[in-house]
């Protein structure tokens, strides 16, 4: 306890939620409360309705929203089986070639994602990798994006992982293969959870690269979000980032019970 | 006790595990995955800084760069990317770290609901924050209705939003979580009994958080900031959802110049040099943050 005055801590907690409130809780809240409003001209919405959701719930939203989810499912696994197979292997290199991994795939988190689209799409809008137009170059810079994220928590909880489990099932004459997918897997699931959920947050909400590269008929979420209040629509624009918002929610929430599932193991 | 437990772990590494002469040796398995890179990342990125030295007229010359680097537009996005991130990182510094010393320090009931608030935050999209603030501050949004209303006046005071102060707001709104995070995990390693002796000694709030908590915080304050930095040298939604005219970013520049232009040479070379940038200063946070020890 730092502050011991009664009227010290209230003072405390008084400029907390003077600054945490208006910052952080006022935004979330303004766009729910948009997403259900017809006008705002003046201090609070009017015009309570449910019409944005029906419009952010069929034809050309839904289909984002499907897209959206899509891709970041896609994503999410093979960045996850990617991220986690360096991961496994670089921890078994000497500790030149880990920290050559490390520094490898720890790459597209720092370079910035509208230069990752560019790449991506300078690269696959030539032969011999002719991607540009297809839903693929969106998936392919996504998984590069958020492989990063997957490597990275992949080996954290790796080198938390105890050696001594591994070297028993070894020594008791089990194959390096044995060991992986009856050991080490199953000790690694919780943070591969952890990671798919954190790949699929970041997928879901990629606006950068996305912007860069999306076909027509392949335009997720956020790009919808995008188009609608760049022509006005901020209304519509807000239901259909709740929609966002609340989708990507959902899913973590059904990651993260997959996870207490899985630590009682 | 300890040493009859310690024997087998030092010890396991000299019995040869059976069957490993017959598997792929170690560093192959690590082939695959670099391969992919190779082709679909690193390969990308080569073309990149190709097409950066590739002019129009044909040829491998440095006239791009010198003529992105002479052009107004570059240096002024050049500017404005650099004072914008070194001002929200400071913001987010400021902030998170009044933030996080109230959460640790001042505990109150919630306050692990905050946390887990933080959490949730951090797993949405950086626009969203921009599009709110349009309803808050706004023209006609909530910020000028109310003193319109309590005023009279035909217009609020408050636009700024399509100014770089709009996307600074929203920048350190959307970062300063980035920032508390690694302190409040600092904080919850800090002896709280050490509080308790500087105060019993006397020691105000004030001096116990300059000579106690923030020689303790400052390596997390460090890895943060260094984070929040890049993070901000490079973000592009924000920016983008002000759908100002007046605020050019870098990477809003690589946008502009590739989807909007299509001069792919020019956004190469602002590409080029937004990497040099960004690397390198994320190579500067890995180093700090494993000094850190986070």
């Amino acid at each position: 306890m730092l502050v011991h005055s009664r009227k010290g801590r209230w003072a405390a907690w008084a400029v907390f939620f003077v600054l945490f409130l208006p910052l952080f809780a006022l935004p979330l809240l303004v766009i729910v409360a948009a997403s259900f409003s017809t006008s705002w001209s003046g201090a609070f919405p009017s015009g309570p309705t449910g019409g944005h959701y029906a419009a952010a719930t069929r034809g050309e939203s839904l289909e984002a929203l499907t897209t959206s989810l899509v891709t970041a499912v896609t994503a999410s696994l093979l960045a996850l089986t990617v991220g986690s197979w360096a991961a496994l292997a670089a921890a078994n290199l000497k500790k030149r070639g880990k920290a050559v991994l490390d520094a490898l795939f720890v790459l597209p988190v720092a370079v910035p994602s509208v230069v990752v689209g560019l790449a991506v799409l300078v690269a696959f809008s030539q032969p011999p990798f002719l991607l540009n137009g297809t839903r693929w170059i969106v998936i392919l810079a996504h998984t590069l994006l958020v492989t990063a994220f997957a490597y990275q928590s992949v080996s954290a909880a790796l080198t938390r992982l105890d050696p001594a489990f591994e070297q028993a099932a070894a020594s008791l004459g089990a194959r390096p293969g044995h060991v992986l997918r009856r050991v080490k897997l199953p000790l690694l699931l919780p943070s591969l959870n952890a990671a798919a959920g954190l790949c699929f947050a970041l997928s879901m909400g990629e606006l950068s690269a996305t912007m860069m590269l999306y076909p027509p008929d392949w335009m997720p979420l956020p790009v919808q979000i995008y188009t609608a209040t760049d022509r006005g629509a901020l209304f519509t624009g807000s239901a259909v980032a709740v929609v966002l918002m609340g989708s990507t929610l959902l899913v973590l929430l059904a990651v993260s019970r997959i996870r207490t599932r899985a630590s009682y193991r | 006790m300890a040493s009859t437990v310690l024997k087998p772990r030092e010890k396991a590494p000299d019995i040869p595990p059976p069957g490993r002469a017959r598997t792929v040796p170690g560093p192959l398995w690590a082939l695959p995955p670099v391969a992919l890179l190779a082709v679909f990342f690193l390969y990308p990125l080569a073309l990149v800084v190709e097409q950066s030295l590739a002019p129009d007229e044909g040829g491998t010359s440095l006239e791009p760069y010198a003529e992105v680097f002479a052009s107004e537009a570059f240096r002024e996005a050049l500017g404005t990317t650099v004072w914008l991130a070194v001002g929200s990182t400071a913001g987010c510094l400021v902030l998170g770290f009044v933030l996080a010393l109230v959460i640790a320090f001042v505990p109150f009931p919630g306050g692990r609901a905050v946390a887990k608030f933080i959490d949730v935050f951090l797993s949405f999209p950086s626009f969203l924050i921009t599009l709110a603030l349009l309803f808050i501050y706004g023209t006609v949004g909530m910020a000028n209705g109310l003193w319109t209303d309590a005023t009279g006046a035909a217009t609020g005071p408050f636009q700024f939003l399509s100014t770089p102060w709009g996307v600074l707001l929203a920048e350190v709104t959307y970062f300063t979580p980035f920032v508390m995070r690694p302190l409040l995990a600092a904080f919850s390693q800090l002896d709280t009994a050490q509080l308790e002796v500087a105060s019993s000694l006397g020691a105000r709030p004030a001096r116990i958080v300059r000579r106690v908590i923030l020689p303790e915080a400052l390596p997390a304050l460090a890895s943060g900031g260094s984070l929040v930095l890049v993070l901000c040298l490079n973000e592009f939604g924000i920016v983008l959802f002000t759908g100002a005219k007046g605020v050019t970013t870098l990477p809003m520049l690589v946008y502009g110049k590739a989807i909007l232009e299509s001069d792919y040479p020019a956004a190469c070379v602002v590409a080029v040099v937004n990497i040099a940038i960004s690397v390198g200063l994320y190579g500067l946070y890995r180093v700090v943050s494993r000094r850190a020890g986070a």
